[in-house]
């Protein structure tokens, strides 16, 4: 790819400029990185102590925070917020990926009246402001009766409507040669199981890229159960998180601080465990976030 | 097999529908409602322009709100844009440890949009949080950043820079495109660092520039969480962006016809800009391997 690079001129050249990057990107990482270690840091620390230290070393190691935080002062624990955040993130993802890996195949590899057009819609789409859309779907999905339920967030996922996956999905798709497809068509596979047994496996660091993004996001997600949920029951993480600042008025913070840290984790640890995929997925498909 | 019509828009079809059902249905149905007067008692009534003449001529909270939306885009997209290439072009080298930083930079995009990095944001920019306490370090006055309306916009600026990974690695992506040889090329010529930098790398990058720009556009016209639970739009409505009065009129005063007009606004702007940009797009991005004379 870099013709330089095995060029050893050029690499002794590269050396000589090295550390004043590693300077400028150490500078970046302390800006990016110290504000989340101090707050992991101030999860331990007494509301005095948090508002007067800069350095991010607790005194004293308490995790009383941690469980003061989980306990709330709602009826509910964490533990149910976070099993209401998975009860709508994990059916979404598989809707999710289902209907943007069918939809992607069918931009990728076939032809079909009006396919241009509808491509054009799709990329239109991504640009489109959610917002827009936010109450007329909420008007919707009362005529339907589905406030205070789960599936306005999951049922629209079913649709392929994610369209920045579709997007990301057709263009890894496309930069596959066809081999493998010809060979198993003239070995007679019908459709289906063509999808099953080449397309899914030859997607499959994609398919992980849009697993990781639509698990984060939907975590994330804050307006979506905002409009959509009434009852405190099916809150998920986000509005839990939102309901404990607002209930107290003498706060203790550093129980507030080690309960959003704690919200922060599953997508910390998916983050991490799918890293290289993930920073490639977003690349390729150029990404919103 | 690919030949057939009938099954590619059988794969195609939950797309079909869905685009219809929750994207162009909902939006045609905005459209009509913002000329409607709407609440949650009574049926929709026609009104005609009520509502558009309404929020231009007689709403001083509309005037405001639009100020600082587009103060916060104004703001926060070349931020956010700029600092993506930036490190993207520090980034782009072979040395040592390059993926950890890469991570490391991503990782804020990954937490940024979520509510629990915004009730972090709340105490890093209170009063005795860490921001002032670093300034203190350095003999800086603290500055009530949440408190007065002077700095209170910043706050959310700066949350939405923090959050630049996506944009970078996109950037870092092009960047490692760019071919080799043309720098070696303006080295022998006696190129500087710097002007390499403006006159072939930006160059060659202006699509995904431009790609860049227009995505996080669409991204901090919407911006929602962030004021919504750092600010609350405030104070003195210094945060109070379109995003948030929106919701204010549709969901906490049930004004649906008015919250329909607000959000057609908001997007007609951002439809402008796009438009705009696109328009522009002409003079300043340049595509490899296409012909001087693209019209």
């Amino acid at each position: 790819m870099n013709t330089s690079a095995a060029n050893p001129v050029a690499m002794g050249e590269n050396r000589g400029a090295a550390w004043p990057r590693y300077v400028v990107l150490a500078a970046v990482s302390l800006l990016m990185l110290y504000p989340l270690v101090w707050l992991v840091g101030a999860t331990f620390k007494s509301n005095a102590e948090i508002f007067t230290e800069v350095g991010f070393w607790p005194s004293h190691l308490d995790f009383g925070a941690y469980a003061r935080g989980w306990k709330t002062s709602t009826e509910y624990t964490f533990a149910t917020y976070f099993f209401n955040s998975f009860l709508i993130t994990i059916p979404r993802i598989l809707v999710t990926v289902t209907s943007c890996v069918l939809v992607a195949y069918a931009f990728a590899r076939f032809e079909f009246w009006g396919k241009k057009w509808l491509f054009a819609v799709m990329v239109g789409t991504m640009m489109l402001p959610l917002i827009v859309l936010r109450l007329p779907q909420y008007l919707m999905f009362r005529e339907l009766g589905m406030l205070d339920t789960y599936w306005p967030l999951i049922l629209p996922s079913a649709f392929a409507t994610d369209t920045f996956f579709v997007f990301m999905l057709v263009q890894f798709l496309r930069a596959i040669p066809r081999d493998m497809e010809e060979a198993a068509m003239i070995d007679g596979c019908n459709a289906l199981q063509m999808l099953l047994f080449i397309i899914v496996p030859l997607l499959r660091p994609a398919i992980v890229s849009v697993i990781v993004f639509q698990f984060i996001w939907t975590m994330n997600d804050f307006m979506g159960p905002l409009v959509f949920l009434a009852s405190v029951e099916k809150y998920p993480v986000s509005l839990a998180l939102k309901m404990s600042i607002g209930a107290t008025e003498e706060v203790e913070w550093a129980n507030v601080i080690a309960i959003s840290v704690v919200a922060l984790i599953p997508s910390v640890a998916v983050f991490f465990a799918a890293q290289r995929h993930f920073i490639e997925g977003a690349a390729a498909g150029g990404i919103k976030g | 097999m690919y030949e057939n019509k009938r099954l590619g828009f059988l794969f195609v079809l939950p797309f079909v529908l869905g685009v219809l059902l929750f994207k162009l249905f909902p939006f045609v149905m905005s459209f009509a409602l913002s000329f409607t007067q709407y609440d949650v008692m009574d049926p929709p009534v026609y009104v005609g322009l009520q509502n558009y003449r309404e929020l231009a001529l007689e709403d001083p909270l509309f005037r405001k709100s639009l100020g600082v939306t587009l103060t916060f885009a104004l703001l926060a997209v070349p931020l956010r844009v700029g600092f993506a290439l930036f490190v993207a072009h520090v980034l782009n080298f072979k040395m040592r440890g390059i993926a950890f930083f890469r991570s490391a930079f991503y990782l804020p995009s990954i937490l940024g949009g979520s509510i629990a990095t915004a009730v972090l944001w709340r105490f890093l920019f209170a009063r005795n949080g860490l921001v002032n306490g670093v300034l203190g370090m350095l003999g800086i006055e603290p500055v009530a950043w949440l408190a007065d309306e002077h700095y209170s916009m910043w706050t959310i600026v700066l949350l939405f820079t923090w959050q630049f990974g996506s944009a970078m690695v996109i950037f870092l992506a092009a960047l490692q495109n760019v071919p080799e040889a043309l720098y070696e090329a303006a080295e022998i010529d006696g190129a500087s660092r710097m002007q390499q930098f403006w006159r072939i790398t930006v160059p060659l990058i202006t699509p995904v520039i431009f790609f860049n720009v227009i995505m996080q556009m669409v991204h901090a016209f919407q911006e929602f969480n962030a004021p919504y639970m750092i600010t609350e739009g405030g104070p003195l409505s210094s945060t109070y962006v379109l995003a948030l009065y929106i919701y204010d009129q549709s969901f906490r005063f049930f004004n649906f016809g008015y919250g329909s007009a607000l959000s057609w606004v908001l997007f007609a702007i951002v439809a402008g800009l796009a438009g705009l940009s696109f328009w522009s797009s002409r003079y300043w991005v340049f595509y490899a391997g296409e012909k001087e004379t693209r019209r």
